[in-house]
């Protein structure tokens, strides 16, 4: 069963005649532990994509369904729920509270549902710990770097038994050395089993993922297959 | 590649077997530009003769165990070739490039299908990078530079078709430009 689905999304915004086509018949399905990167030029509708897909926003038409459940069918309280439990987001300006650590940062999402504090701030220090910010755990935002900023913000979006995570350009003011870190983090994330989509203008970047969806106008681009001959072509098979 | 300038790098430490340059040569670039016996030793030749490096007499023929080292000549062209940038004032004849601005002029082609068809190609071939990067990456520090100087050579592909899709999309929703295309032939002009 795929932890993500979007069967035939369509969404718009407005309507009649200045109604803009955000996307389109869209479909995506995303399996535990895979790695997806979403690219395509700005305007294209990869962050209506992911708002949608993290139930943020709701399609025009078409389903999503999320660990098999449909979004449309499930009342306010579950999908608030289901937002807090399952669904990790990371965007690409940080969103972390200046007020809290790096560490309250990252338990907040746990004490929201409910975790008893010191409980949630020990779930936090070991996540931070897991990639590797451990000695960041007392900062506050404004002492971290740009890099370490949004890693803490993938710890948030991890931390707890977080399936999915979506994120939107998480690299995006990132040089290539914390880009990199960032995308290793959730290349290690999916191989423990988690799902990711990932929005990236970065070809580099992108190609950390299992899979790379293009969209054109608010559709996946389908173009035809390389002509064989170019596509069997692999590093390092053909010596030049 | 240069392989002579290659050579001369190996020996600037200090003076080695023939059979070593080879095999020192084949584990640092070994996998990415094999590079077969014969070269090695007709390059050696070629740098001896030109007094780059000496050999000791006791053979005639270069072969692996015969000693080489680098000559004051060779130092100097070593270090003269290591500080002279590549010439990159002059655009490389790209397929790629020629293909795109082609496929602008058959009717009934999408040049948008036909970018996106090289983009879609060349990012599984940044996976593929990627992919053996990490695995070797840790282990293999020539590997690792090698695989990023690729990486980036396709990224800036990748780039480049993102730019002329986007430039293409706008161009089309423009009207067409009546002013005369200027004749200036422009052309870079680069120290070096
Ligand atoms: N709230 C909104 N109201 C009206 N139009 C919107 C809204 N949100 C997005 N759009 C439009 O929907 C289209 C897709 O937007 P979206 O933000 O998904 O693009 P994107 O691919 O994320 O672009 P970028 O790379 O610039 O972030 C755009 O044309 C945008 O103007
Ligand atoms: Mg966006």
């Amino acid at each position: 069963m795929s932890l993500l689905e979007l069967h035939q999304v369509s969404k718009f915004y407005g309507e009649g005649e200045t109604a803009v086509r955000a996307l389109y018949e869209m479909d995506l399905s995303v399996d535990e532990g895979q790695f997806v990167a979403v690219m395509g030029p700005s305007g294209s509708g990869k962050s209506t994509l992911l708002t949608i897909a993290g139930s943020l926003e709701e399609p025009s038409s078409g389903e999503v369904y999320v660990g098999g459940a449909a979004l449309s069918r499930m009342g306010r309280n579950d999908k608030a729920r289901l937002r807090r439990r399952a669904i990790g987001y990371v965007f690409q300006d940080f969103n972390l509270l200046p007020g809290l650590s790096a560490a309250e940062n990252v338990a907040l999402p746990l004490e929201l549902d409910g975790v008893p504090s010191r409980r949630a701030l020990q779930i936090g220090c070991s996540t931070l710990e897991r990639l590797a910010l451990a000695d960041r755990a007392g900062h506050y935002p404004d002492q971290l770097s740009g890099g370490e900023r949004q890693r803490v913000a993938i710890a948030r979006a991890l931390v707890g038994e977080r399936r999915l995570l979506l994120a939107d350009e998480p690299s995006g003011a990132l040089d290539s050395r914390n880009g990199e870190a960032v995308m290793r983090i959730i290349f290690d994330a999916c191989r423990s089993g988690v799902g990711a989509v990932v929005v990236t203008h970065d070809p580099h970047l992108a190609s950390w993922a299992d899979r790379v969806v293009f969209l054109r106008d608010g559709r996946v681009a389908n173009a035809p297959d390389a002509v064989a001959g170019a596509s069997a072509g692999r590093p390092l098979a053909s010596p030049g | 590649m240069s392989v002579r300038h290659a050579l001369l790098a190996f020996l600037s430490a200090r003076p080695k077997y023939g059979l070593q340059l080879r095999e020192e040569f084949e584990e640092s670039t070994g996998e990415v530009w094999p590079l077969n016996v014969g070269q090695v030793y007709t390059t050696l030749q070629r740098l001896e003769r030109d007094g780059m490096i000496e050999s000791d007499e006791s053979e005639d023929e270069p072969g692996p165990q015969k000693v080489f080292k680098i000559t004051e000549a060779g130092r100097v062209e070593l270090d003269q070739w290591l500080n002279t940038p590549p010439d990159m004032a002059q655009p490389p004849r790209d397929e790629l490039v020629i293909k795109v601005l082609s496929a602008l002029r058959v009717p009934g082609v999408s040049v948008h299908d036909v970018i996106q068809v090289h983009r879609r190609y060349l990012v599984e071939l940044m996976q593929q990078w990627t992919r053996l990067k990490e695995d070797e990456a840790d282990f293999d520090l020539t590997f690792a530079l090698v695989g990023d100087a690729e990486l980036f050579r396709l990224d800036s592909v990748v780039r480049w078709l993102d730019a002329a899709d986007s430039r293409l999309k706008r161009a089309a929703l423009e009207p067409p430009d009546t002013k005369p295309a200027p004749l200036i032939r422009r052309r870079l002009v680069t120290r070096r």
